[in-house]
């Protein structure tokens, strides 16, 4: 696997976000504040400034978000330049315009160009924001967690599945060509690129693939209860979502377990959302846990990357059983 | 045939031991051997290993109820103990820990000749050290062993209620009887800090087991505290020097 040394085309943040949108509010805001505070001589008139302050910047800034927030599929088929350039010319336009509107009658209107300065700066900045936060978290840093995080978990898994090969190959040759393929499939994934979405059904697939290689190793110690039918399969995700969960339920659930012990995996769609829980049994503070958190902690990573604020995991350890629970936004896969 | 070595195998993986069963028959030729038992994990493993004879072990590190490392651990305590082996697929944690000690381990999959090397190496070889064997433990033993009339009886570390030092010995007691081990108490607490807690210079008390706390006035005109226990009339005596560690302890746990 290589790091792929040129980096992504700057793009435009997704307006329809909400997590783009709060970011852009507190951002806005931010600088008002910054605004208020350099302006600011006696201490006392403070709080009466930002009142001033934020009754003028609040207006424009909601519509400004309202308007990329109708306009971002459009703006996002834009050349990075352009889109860029309209971006700032629309927020100065509706800072002059709500300006205007606010102007009390008779008094002459003065304030304009710096209404739309105001605007074009505000919108450049929070914009110049998002580029560099994109940047931080992708590609190579993103990569390299991902780079690590496979690193560490698969030799245990890999070279225990194996010998369960090698265990079998003589009495079941069958079997053993049967192991060898999923391993080889499971594995064109685990050192693919990892980038765009894949949907949920591929994962799925290569779930069940990863569970029928650790039934051969584990036989009736292994019981997976899937119910997942009344989830789309169309549903956008990031690829290795659930895999690496379901290598932790076996590593800290199944293989300690001194009986038969069972991994659940359900989805299902809520409205415009889908919802995925894990669970597994759990053995106290007998395991190490620290691959669990950075598994967990991977995919969270990783769910923010392509979802931001709109994908939530959670984890729960009550009653002997360890949960985990998935919600992220309902989106096609588009066939390409 | 008399000769030929006995071999047991422990792994939780069916065709993990179905591997190691082929490759002791592929190597048949060059090094006699004979399979004399198989077992799950560490304590099916002691149970047959009670009744059966075995020169070595090939013992997987990583299974349920008792780890590997455990069972070598009680098998080291026994008569007649066998050599043990490590095999292990793929743990950096327990690698190093080998190295360091020097204890000879197998890397699944093995290969015919490593297996046989390392066979041919623990006929002739030692078994491991005990302490060499508690260095390489990531964590505290579930059981403890007792060697009673030749067989090793394992103890469940919840089921004792205090750790109590006399003379040569140091006696468990559980709610049914008493052990006697042989091992030191303050080995004992530091391997189960979490669990016991020193009341007295030669007695530790599981933490789970205290119902209570008790006073009596000695002649001297002194406080006396004594622990009163869950499920049994005994008192246990708190040294002044001990009694502030014992309450904080208590206290910390949120009881009355």
């Amino acid at each position: 696997m290589s790091i792929r040394q040129n980096p992504q085309p700057t793009r435009l943040p997704d307006f329809a976000n909400l997590g783009v949108m709060l970011r852009s509010l507190l951002a806005v805001n931010l600088l008002a504040l910054c605004a208020a505070l350099a302006r600011n001589t006696e201490l006392t008139r403070l709080p009466q400034e930002l009142v001033e302050l934020a009754a003028l910047v609040e207006p424009p800034l909601i519509a400004s978000v309202v308007l990329l927030y109708m306009a971002g599929s459009r703006l996002a088929r834009l050349p990075y330049g352009a889109a860029l350039a309209i971006v700032a010319a629309a927020c100065a336009l509706v800072s002059v315009l709500f300006h205007a509107l606010f102007n009390p009658p008779g008094l002459p209107l003065t304030g304009l160009p710096r209404a739309a300065l105001w605007g074009a700066v505000a919108a450049a900045a929070i914009l110049f924001y998002f580029d560099l936060r994109s940047r931080a978290f992708s590609p190579a840093v993103a990569e390299a967690r991902l780079m690590a995080l496979t690193a560490r978990i698969r030799p245990h898994f890999l070279f225990n599945s194996l010998n369960a090969v090698l265990g079998v190959i003589r009495s079941d040759p069958r079997r053993a060509e049967q192991a060898l393929e999923e391993l080889s499939d499971l594995f064109r994934v685990l050192m693919g690129e990892n980038k765009e979405l894949v949907t949920l059904g591929e994962e799925f697939a290569l779930c069940r693939q990863y569970l029928a290689l650790e039934h051969l190793r584990l036989g009736e110690r292994l019981r997976v209860d899937w119910d997942v039918d009344a989830c789309p399969a169309d549903a956008q995700v990031p690829p290795l979502m659930l895999q690496p969960l379901l290598e932790n339920a076996v590593y800290h659930g199944i293989e300690p377990s001194p009986q038969p012990a069972t991994v659940t995996i359900r989805a299902a769609r809520e409205g415009e959302e889908i919802r995925i829980a894990l669970s597994n049994p759990y053995h106290g503070e007998n395991n190490n846990h620290a691959g669990n958190r950075m598994a967990l902690e991977n995919i969270r990573e990783r769910l923010m990357l392509f979802y931001d604020l709109e994908a939530r995991l959670e984890t729960e350890a009550k009653g002997g059983v360890f949960h985990v629970a998935i919600r992220l936004p309902y989106r096609k896969g588009e066939k390409s | 045939m008399s000769e030929s070595l006995r071999v047991f195998i422990v792994d939780d993986e069916a065709p993990a031991r179905a591997r190691m069963k082929a490759l002791l028959a592929d190597i048949a030729a060059d090094l006699p051997n004979r399979l004399v038992g198989e077992a799950a994990n560490g304590i099916e493993a002691l149970e047959r290993l009670a009744t059966t004879p075995v020169d070595v072990a090939l013992v997987d590190i990583r299974m349920p109820q008792m780890d590997g490392i455990e069972l070598a651990r009680h098998l080291a305590g026994a008569e007649n103990a066998p050599a043990v082996v490590f095999t292990t697929a793929y743990d950096q944690y327990a690698v190093q820990a080998f190295e360091l000690n020097a204890i000879d381990y197998l890397v699944k999959p093995v290969r015919a000749q490593r297996l046989a090397a390392a066979l041919e190496k623990a006929r002739r070889a030692a078994p491991p050290a005990r302490e060499a064997l508690a260095r390489l433990a990531a964590e505290p033993r579930r059981h403890l062993s007792v060697a009673e009339r030749g067989r090793i009886l394992l103890v469940s570390v919840a089921d004792i209620l205090y750790l109590k030092a006399e003379l040569k010995y140091v006696t468990a007691r559980t709610r049914e009887r008493e052990h006697l081990l042989d091992e030191s108490l303050t080995h004992l607490e530091q391997e189960f800090a979490l669990r016991f807690v020193r009341v007295h210079r030669n007695c530790l008390v599981a933490r789970e087991a205290i119902a209570g706390f008790e006073r009596s006035a000695a002649e001297d005109g002194e406080t006396h505290w004594s622990v009163l226990l869950a499920g049994l009339e005994e008192r246990l005596p708190v040294s002044r020097r001990q009694w502030p560690t014992v309450k904080a302890a208590f206290a910390g746990e949120g009881r009355p």
